[in-house]
């Protein structure tokens, strides 16, 4: 049975704060950055207003706020952190190294597009240029999506089979500034829920010990691995990602018994009888859906797959999902420059190239640096998906929907 | 010699040292060894201080001691002796 909950008016960057108050980390290093700036801000004012009592570490950049949550998180404690576009590039070298040393680390991500030229608005081009980084990511298509997964997040990154530091990811002033609905736990519910991080047992140089510094019994953190080691610590984040994908699941089903609110890897939309179906990430996700109602109104066999965990990538759900499909259009909110396609459309590729009969899939860049993408455009690319399916090929897959040519 | 490296199962997460340094013995790295003439010696200890590798003990009366287990040979004692009473010595 769900708890009783508040219905509050936030905008993302607002939900991510107020779950963070809730769960009530030890330390919190962020550097501000529009559009996360709103995040930083109000974790900043609870500190002020003695409404929390996590160390709040006002940092001179993004490259010290993730360091200072490895070492914070290497210590033992809850580390939270928040950036977005050119921030998360200042921190790449430090994400490696979060997800080597395995340090359950929680960041919102507010999806901005990475300059040059500079744009402050949304795409995914920061979060992507992260996905080999060994963080699990997780994509919100609106507020509540984002409150709740700044909460379950903890327990995902924690799970003494994964410990994988966590993305938050939200699309940058579609979310981060749009105020909604968004219904809320009491304190208490939070804090119990998320409980205390725990440890597990290692046996390091002065015998066994949990794995995290302490200097009655020292461990050495991120010592130099060379040719005869590294590749099997590799070995560990990998299985740790495939861990991964059984314990989300059981986290959020975990979560939905107090919040009434149900996530998966992948949430298939009126796919039953699907016959062109779109796969995406985020916010563009509404308004897909809005669309697929329209279509189906029509007459129209149109579906939707949202993808909300991108890292681990959710392979055996997706070709579940498509592998009966005959034309899947995927939307990719980022590119990658000189490739094949976006990288959605590429994992994709790769995840249902050896099913002996797969859909047609075609590739539709959209909303790079926040160029809005409405309801026709999105109708545009069913009709076009329509067109391949009853031609039954495509010519070439790469499509920018509502750029100029 | 050559020793069985431990399977990935077998090591720890988070590629934490399951080694003591003290069990890393650098010892036989280099080809020089520091010689040390006490009877120029003033007891300074700064060759003790600017041993990178913590290879050199200040003994009870006082002189310095190498630990060649650990000692390897970089030279930079012999370099900083103010009075140049440690020499550098090809042992291999």
């Amino acid at each position: 049975m769900s708890e009783k909950q508040t219905l509050m008016g936030m905008n993302g960057d607002e939900s991510v704060a107020y779950a963070t108050k809730q769960v009530n980390p030890d330390v919190v290093a962020a550097y501000p950055i529009t559009p996360q700036t709103i995040i930083v801000e109000k974790l900043s004012e609870y500190v002020a207003d003695g409404e929390v009592d996590y160390e709040y570490v006002a940092v001179e950049s993004e490259h010290s706020a993730l360091s200072n949550c490895v070492g914070a998180s290497a210590a033992g404690a809850r580390a939270f952190t928040a950036t977005a576009a050119n921030g998360l590039a200042l921190m790449w070298e430090i994400t490696f190294i979060a997800s080597g040393l395995r340090l359950p680390i929680v960041m919102a991500i507010v999806n901005r597009s990475l300059g040059g030229p500079i744009n402050i608005h949304n795409d995914h081009s920061d979060s992507m240029g992260a996905r080999d980084s060994g963080w699990i990511q997780i994509h919100c298509e609106n507020s509540q999506e984002v409150y709740d997964a700044s909460i379950t997040a903890w327990r995902m990154a924690e799970h003494p089979d994964v410990l994988l530091p966590i993305m938050v990811c939200l699309d940058g002033f579609t979310l981060s500034h749009t105020m909604e609905n968004v219904l809320t736990l009491p304190d208490k519910v939070v804090s119990d829920f998320v409980g205390e991080r725990e440890f597990i047992t290692v046996k390091g140089h002065m015998g066994e010990t949990e794995l995290r510094l302490n200097p009655d019994v020292p461990l050495t953190f991120g010592p130099v691995d060379l040719q005869d080691y590294y590749f099997e610590h590799k070995l560990h984040q990998i299985d740790a990602m495939k861990q991964a994908l059984k314990v989300i699941p059981e986290v959020d089903a975990e979560y939905a018994k107090i919040s009434g609110r149900s996530y998966d890897l992948l949430h298939p939309y009126r796919m039953e009888d699907a016959e062109v179906a779109v796969l995406g990430l985020g916010s563009t996700m509404g308004t897909v859906k809005y669309t697929v109602d329209q279509l189906r109104d029509e007459g129209v066999k149109a579906g939707l797959v949202k993808m909300r965990v991108f890292r681990p990538f959710p392979s055996s759900d997706l070709v579940d999902a498509l592998k009966d499909i005959p034309a899947v259009g995927v939307l990719d909110k980022s590119l990658s420059l000189g490739a094949p396609g976006g990288p959605l459309f590429e994992e994709t590729m790769a995840t249902l190239y050896h099913l002996p009969k797969k859909p047609l899939i075609a590739n539709y860049i959209h909303g790079l640096g926040g160029r809005d993408t409405g309801p026709q455009l999105i109708r545009g690319v069913f009709e076009s998906l329509l067109e391949i399916k009853d031609k039954g090929e495509i010519g070439d897959p790469m499509n920018y929907v509502g750029a100029r040519p | 010699m050559s020793t069985r490296k431990p399977s990935s199962k077998e090591l720890p997460i988070g590629a934490v040292v399951t080694k003591s340094s003290m069990e890393y013995e650098t010892g036989d790295w280099g080809v020089m060894k520091p010689q040390t003439d006490l009877e120029k010696c003033t007891q300074c200890t700064l060759c003790h201080y600017f041993c990178p590798e913590g290879a050199i003990t200040m003994n009870d009366d006082g002189y310095p001691e190498v630990i060649n287990k650990y000692c390897k040979g970089c030279g930079i004692c012999a370099e900083e002796c103010p009075v140049k009473c440690i020499e550098m010595v090809r042992t291999k």
